[in-house]
């Protein structure tokens, strides 16, 4: 079988509130000293595409995929240092900030170059939202894209009868699926999916596993119609709220003088609803 | 003409959430001078549908039994087709903020030829486009995002938007069979997780625990004071991921994004990705033991003590509150 993950890279989410700072320019956070990072839900695809292959009995190839800047190329060796067998790049030509439609255009283009040269992916795999825009709408229209049926919120594959097996999150609780390749689904998190941590000897290995280049050109893509004639949204402003509020602690000499006040609130609130 | 759709599953009823975007789909009618259309995927309760009737201009049911039983590809064909059979001229399609709702979203988009966006808190008509109104990089900005292309289909967190009013007189009733192709990912099994009460996405009053209680324990007496004052309980993301209790319990970036009339944060540090998932709630109180925890800046009123004081004290107080 052959699996196929796209992999996002993004500005280190866990930059402090303090550190965050916007671009009015770019219309987007200014990077400040954050590093670039694959986004926690891509590295969580990986990881349950590579437990996929583990699981399975015969031969299962997995190959990383993103469209980004040159810099990206660190998270397509990151994931070859996890054990994915092969990566591409699809190199963004400028294009700082693509929407999801955009995106979706040209992983689908990647991916359909990809199976005329080693034939069809069973199942691609996407992260169900990134760290930085947090849009969530990739998957979906890459499926689309595709014009393949696809499940969102999936936390694990599992080799199933003649198909594959899938787990997911929902509202109510876990849901169970079959799925027939060819397929896509969006990855969540769970415990069972915290990407691992590559070992040396496989990191020093990375370097020499293909990393193939293309750009938009080499996909027959017009990168302006890319970037304008397709796209379905933009950033029309962006600011960081001013989070202050006042809040009112509660006073008194005593704890129960304090908590008593606390319960009054609360219950007015509560009491309003009716 | 152009009109306004509010996207519907069936199964789920006319919910607080349902309610929410059918008041957001009523009040951006209103702007742009359109109708209100209910658009149903599936089997609805005779109540669900007399409700939607009651707001909507005109409710349209996408009759097929296979729709009871929520099959993605057979829902997105549905939405599709009741999207062509309420007119197909509207600005936007919202959705709630369901799990299924949402992985529909970007999909009917495509489909329709339209733009997609998630989780908006505010919408509104700018000559033919949508701006929507929503969080980026994990609650740290607020971001406007213009929809270039009809209709926008956006999902929304829906229990922050007024619900809909009742208009002079219901809504025609049309229903609709739909032919469906059979599914090539089916849902084969469900494991529902113990949960009493109303979804969380749809819940007046929350009572959330964090990291700070250390462990599954003490969600046991947050659930006396949850009891107190009809609350249903939900939790960060440490405390999920720690196992203390399920998934379905988490309130943020990653989890649920509620907007409760009160939502209160216990031993909850407050990191934006929580903020997120609640920042919309009318009323946030917080008990944490840190005062310079960043939920005190993002709450009406709380306590700086140990849970472990408060909450037995304030639960008892609470029920002789109620009465």
């Amino acid at each position: 079988m052959k699996l196929l993950v796209c992999l996002k890279q993004i500005l280190d989410p866990d930059v402090p509130a303090r550190d965050f700072q916007i671009d009015p320019a770019a219309k987007a956070a200014r990077r400040g000293g954050a590093n670039l990072v694959t986004n926690i839900f891509c590295e969580n695809a990986v990881e349950t595409a590579l437990q996929f292959r583990e699981a399975a009995t015969g031969e299962v190839k997995i190959t990383a995929l993103c469209y980004g800047e040159s810099s990206a190329e660190d998270c397509l060796r990151k994931a070859m240092a996890m054990t994915v067998d092969e990566a591409c790049l699809v190199e963004r030509d400028g294009n700082t900030n693509p929407d999801a439609a955009a995106v979706g255009r040209v992983l689908a283009a990647a991916i359909r170059r990809l199976e005329q040269d080693g034939g069809p992916f069973d199942a691609v795999l996407v992260g169900r939202e990134s760290g930085d825009w947090g849009v969530g709408q990739t998957g979906g229209l890459l499926a689309e894209e595709l014009g393949r049926p696809a499940l969102g919120f999936v936390e694990s594959l599992q080799p199933g009868n003649g198909g594959v097996t899938l787990r997911r999150q929902t509202d109510v609780g876990i849901e169970v699926a079959e799925a027939e390749p060819p397929f896509l689904v969006t990855i969540t998190n769970n415990e069972d999916n915290v990407p691992r941590i590559p070992k040396t000897r496989d990191v020093m290995m990375s370097y020499r596993k293909p990393l193939q280049k293309l750009s938009l050109a080499d996909l027959e893509l017009d990168s302006e119609e890319i970037r304008t004639g397709s796209s379905i949204f933009e950033v029309e402003e962006i600011f960081i709220p001013a989070d202050e509020v006042e809040c009112e602690l509660a006073e008194g000499d005593t704890l129960e003088e304090r908590v008593d006040q606390l319960a009054k609130r609360i219950h007015e609130v509560v009491a309003s609803i009716g | 003409m152009a009109n306004v759709a509010v996207c519907v599953l069936g199964s789920l009823g006319y919910d607080r959430a349902a309610q929410g975007a059918a008041g957001a789909g009523r009040a951006l009618a209103e702007s742009v001078g359109g109708e209100l259309h209910a658009l149903v995927i599936g089997p609805a309760s005779d109540d669900a549908v007399a409700a939607l009737a009651a707001v909507a201009d005109r409710v349209v049911i996408g009759a097929n039994e296979a729709l009871g039983d929520y099959q993605p590809e057979q829902a997105l064909q549905a939405a599709q087709r009741l999207h062509a059979a309420g007119g197909g001229d509207y600005v936007a399609v919202l959705l709630s903020n369901d799990t299924y709702s949402q992985e529909i979203a970007p999909r009917l988009a495509h489909r329709l030829g339209g733009s997609s966006m998630a989780d908006a808190a505010a919408i509104r008509a700018d000559g033919d486009h949508l701006l929507a109104q929503r969080t980026a990089y994990g609650g740290k900005a607020i971001s406007i995002y213009r929809l270039k292309k009809q209709p926008a289909v956006v999902w929304l967190r829906a229990r922050g938007f007024e619900p809909a009013p009742e208009q002079a007189s219901p809504g025609d009733v049309t229903t609709v069979d739909l032919a469906l192709d059979p599914p090539r990912i089916r849902i084969t099994g469900r494991e529902v997780a113990a949960q009493e009460g109303v979804r969380l996405e749809d819940a007046p009053v929350i009572v959330s625990g964090g990291r700070g209680l250390g462990g599954p324990e003490p969600f046991q007496e947050l659930k006396k004071l949850a009891d107190a004052i009809g609350a249903e309980q939900g939790a960060s993301r440490a405390a999920c991921d720690a196992g203390w209790v399920p998934p379905n319990w988490q309130v943020g970036q990653t989890g649920k994004k509620v907007a409760p009339e009160l939502y209160i944060a216990i031993a909850i540090s407050g990191a934006s990705q929580h903020l997120l998932g609640m920042g919309d709630s009318k009323v946030v109180a917080a008990i944490n033991t840190d005062a310079d925890a960043p939920i005190f800046k993002h709450c009406s009123f709380g306590i700086v003590e140990d849970y472990k004081q408060v909450v037995p004290l304030l639960t008892e107080k609470l029920q002789s509150l109620a009465g």
